[in-house]
């Protein structure tokens, strides 16, 4: 059976990798160098991306065919980049490692090797249509890896407890949380479950955070975001600019749900500065 | 008529060549050709005196001068490259499956070619260049799932190709590196039929654009790129409303210049509109601009869309006619029961994945049987799921007993029946059972050897058969090599077959067309076999860099008149 192939979910060609450490710059930089030059070295996409990644220490394999669109991450780079800041890859980056690695060993198989790790293109999705994807939901990135986040969008997934689908949202579109909240609060209101009624904008600029929370606590909805470490924090407790920054998803949860999360956020906001 | 033979009742008498040509002339079906070519030695030459199209499927089956020797005529060629995996990156860069030696060739043996439709190959921007520039009647450029060129090479095309009529770029591993290549077409090019550059990530000049497509009175697909606004796209259906595939770009933004009531006369102008696609980023609010259209509508690509189910539902509520629908599996189950409440004569869906990793979205088994349910007709199915039943399946094969194309992609893993925690041999079984007519299976899921063998039994016509994680033992695949006599294409990754398995089916390995086992038992000494055995084949090993040097991890084994590859990297070994 294979030798039992580290976590590449997309699938950087096995020949151009030895080692298939995600944080392993060098030997990418070097491989990117054999690969077409003309592909490589041209930057796509949105300004400050590809140098972004490598000062992250994202891994960063520019084979040319997955350098389009500018998009040059497949959702393996999203979802196992060690230093994080990109959307369910730090909450969810030890479940998903653990819980593949274990899906060799709990599978009850007779003569199965199991798969160790997450293994090269798997499922079955054209390169193309991965980093088509990966380009729409990690925009974000774009601009927040960059130094001032200038232009470009901010998108991240709403999800919301209870309803069939997700929604992107643009957060560079709104300028403070009472312009999200209504934003919100207009998407899913077919599905709210209290009354997450909007008292109007209140109080001065910079302060509409405690509008946020007084709004979404008097409802049985609470917005609740996961930050740049995977944690899940209560929308709200951080000035706007500090919440874009580290915001990369937004889920609408019920109120029960969100108990946990006050302390939590308010140690949070303590901490940074 | 010359009747050369009445004296012997078994001979066929000869009817003139001048007849024979003629008539031949006008066959375009393949497989009718090869038959005729198969009567006799003057029909087949006449046979390829007169082809006029080929579709090579393997590049390395085959050399260039071979096919410029036997077929002299040939206007149109279809080539693939690389093994169907190498889209899903399980073969190395530089593998091979270059364009440039076949241009090379056809630049002599038929200099008058108009057609070249590429699937998985190698193609640099000096091919497209060299392409542009010495076939002066070329007309038709379609390329999917190719790498290793740029918009420059497209440039040359448009630059060049002065009767150009098709230029079809899908999803491809091309560089983007601006330049605005539209704007080398030049102002007199007004022959355009095809335009297809949804999949190139820079802006190009819209008054080009604009220009280009009004002088285009015959183009019928157009497909934008994301970078065209929705203004722009209108302005673009005032002036084309004879196009019958529209690709819309995003489908985004704001309407400046005009409002929702313009965007939707615009569509409605559009009478012949078959096939609409692109909807990379769609505003809701103007999705109702396209009701007018969607009652002709046969094919709707959705498959790039962050839909839900709701939404889904109001645009198929217009869509009765669809027979093709392609969408994310954002929709959910109940955007699937939509598609089997609203389109009665679906043959087709697609559910893509928008995010495989996130174990809680997507579609379940109920969507699935819910469109078995509403759509009768359906034959074609490419189903991205987390989680599956057998039950369920069944249930689909009886609703649904016409499948030619069932590709179940469950993307976990070894994932066994969630309900019952059994594998999922029996749906896999009811499938191949039910389904006579089945030409193409993917299957997933925890799978024991008794699903091959329901293959192997069943599957009489199974042409492609795709494998990955799934079989106990040699047995599986013994069972699908002995027992698929129609087999063409067997992929298998991760699967516990080792040499006796691939040595089973030694006839099998002629007749099919090409096999690649990855991640399974094979060892060099095996494959070695292989290729002693049977010298038709290239048995080929992709070496790993690092890795047992007995094994044998990567091996593409296809049938071929072409002798081992001379083009072959260091790390292709054939044996």
């Amino acid at each position: 059976m294979s030798v039992p192939l580290e976590h590449d979910y997309i699938g950087l060609s096995d020949a151009s990798r030895s080692s298939v450490e995600s944080s392993n710059i060098s030997s990418d930089s070097e491989t990117n160098n054999v690969l077409n030059l003309k592909a490589t070295e041209l930057s796509l996409g949105l300004p400050g991306f590809s140098k972004n990644f490598e000062e992250n220490g994202c891994c960063t394999k520019f084979e040319p065919k997955n350098f389009m669109l500018g998009a040059k991450r497949g959702f393996s780079d999203v979802n196992l980049d060690v230093n994080g800041g990109f959307e369910k890859v730090q909450g969810l980056k030890g479940d998903l490692v653990d819980g593949v690695v274990k899906v060799g060993e709990e599978k009850k198989k007779d003569a199965v090797p199991s798969a160790k790790a997450q293994v090269v293109g798997w499922p079955p999705i054209r390169s193309f249509r991965k980093n088509t994807m990966a380009t729409n939901v990690s925009k974000n990135g774009d601009a927040r890896e960059g130094s001032s986040g200038s232009g470009g969008c901010l998108y991240v997934k709403v999800s919301m407890d209870g309803a069939p689908y997700l929604r992107k949202i643009d957060l560079k579109v709104y300028h403070n949380y009472a312009e999200l909240s209504k934003a919100l609060e207009k998407m899913f209101s077919c599905f709210t479950l209290g009354q997450c009624t909007s008292n109007g904008v209140r109080g001065r600029e910079g302060l509409s955070e405690s509008n946020l929370k007084d709004l979404l606590h008097g409802s049985e909805c609470v917005l609740t975001y996961e930050d740049k470490d995977g944690d899940w924090m209560l929308v709200g407790d951080v000035p706007w600019e500090m919440f874009i920054d580290s915001c990369k998803r937004l889920r609408i949860m019920k109120g029960s749900e969100a108990i946990g999360l006050a302390p939590r956020s308010v140690d949070k906001g303590k901490n940074r500065n | 008529m010359t009747d050369s033979g009445s004296t012997d009742p078994t001979r066929i008498p000869s009817l003139p060549e001048v007849f024979l040509k003629r008539t031949f002339s006008l066959i375009n079906s393949t497989s009718d050709r090869n038959s005729l070519s198969l009567v006799c030695k003057d029909w087949y030459n006449y046979e390829r005196l007169t082809r006029r199209h080929v579709s090579i499927r393997n590049c390395y089956a085959v050399t260039p001068e071979i096919v410029a020797a036997r077929f002299p005529a040939i206007r149109s060629v279809s080539l693939k490259g690389k093994p169907r995996f190498s889209d899903f990156n399980l073969v190395p860069e530089d593998w091979g499956a270059d364009i440039q030696p076949w241009l090379s060739v056809f630049v002599t043996a038929y200099p008058l070619l108009e057609e070249l439709r590429l699937k998985r190959m190698s193609v640099c921007d000096d091919s497209l260049e060299f392409l542009a520039m010495n076939f002066d009647a070329f007309k038709a450029l379609s390329m999917l799932s190719c790498d290793g060129f740029s918009t420059i090479g497209l440039e040359a095309i448009a630059t060049h190709c002065k009767n150009l009529t098709e230029l079809d770029i899908q999803e491809n591993g091309v560089a983007d590196v601006g330049g605005d290549w539209l704007s080398f077409f030049p102002e007199n090019l007004t022959s355009l039929e095809v335009l297809n550059f949804a999949n190139l990530g820079n802006e190009v000049s819209f008054d080009v654009l604009e220009s280009l497509v009004s002088r285009s009175k015959s183009l019928r697909v157009l497909k934008v790129n994301q970078k065209v606004s929705l203004d722009q796209l209108r302005k673009l259906l005032v002036l084309a409303p004879q196009l019958t595939e529209l690709g819309t770009g995003t489908f985004s933004g704001d309407l400046v210049s005009s409002s929702v009531n313009e965007l939707e006369s615009a569509f409605s102008k559009c009478g012949n509109l078959q096939t609409l696609s692109g909807f990379w980023d769609p505003s809701l609010l103007y999705i109702p601009a396209l009701y007018p259209v969607c009652g002709g509508l046969t094919f709707l690509n959705l498959s790039y869309s962050v839909l839900g189910a709701d939404e889904l539902e109001q645009i198929l509520t217009h869509c009765k006619l669809l027979t093709r629908l392609w969408v994310l599996d954002t929709v959910g189950d109940k955007g699937l029961e939509a598609v089997g409440s609203h389109c009665p004569l679906l043959e087709e869906l697609r559910v893509y994945p928008d995010d495989p990793l996130d174990q809680q979205s997507g579609v379940s088994e109920s969507g699935l049987v819910a469109v078995s349910n509403g759509c009768p007709k359906l034959h074609y199915i490419l189903y991205f799921c987390q989680r599956m039943t057998n039950a369920a399946i069944v249930a689909v094969a009886q609703n649904c007993p016409n499948f030619t194309h069932f590709r179940l992609c469950i993307m976990k893993p070894h994932e066994p029946d969630y309900l019952t925690n059994e594998p999922m041999d029996e749906a896999f079984g009811a499938i191949v059972k039910t389904c006579v007519n089945l030409q193409r299976l993917s299957v997933s899921g925890l799978l024991t050897d008794l699903a091959f063998e329901y293959i192997g039994k069943y599957a009489k016509n199974l042409e492609t058969l795709s494998v990955a994680f799934a079989g106990n033992s040699d047995a599986g695949m013994e069972y699908v090599m002995r027992g698929c006599p129609k087999l063409k294409r067997l992929e298998i990754r991760d699967c516990p077959f080792g040499d006796s398995a691939l040595l089973s089916g030694l006839s099998q390995c002629e007749s099919m067309r090409s096999l690649w086992m990855s991640a399974c038992n094979l060892t060099m000494n095996g494959c070695k076999k292989l290729a002693q055995e049977k010298a038709m084949l290239n048995v080929e090993v992709i070496k790993d860099e690092d890795g047992d040097d007995s094994l044998a991890n990567k091996v593409y084994v296809y049938r071929t008149v072409a002798g081992p590859r001379k083009d072959a990297p260091p790390f292709v070994v054939t044996l």
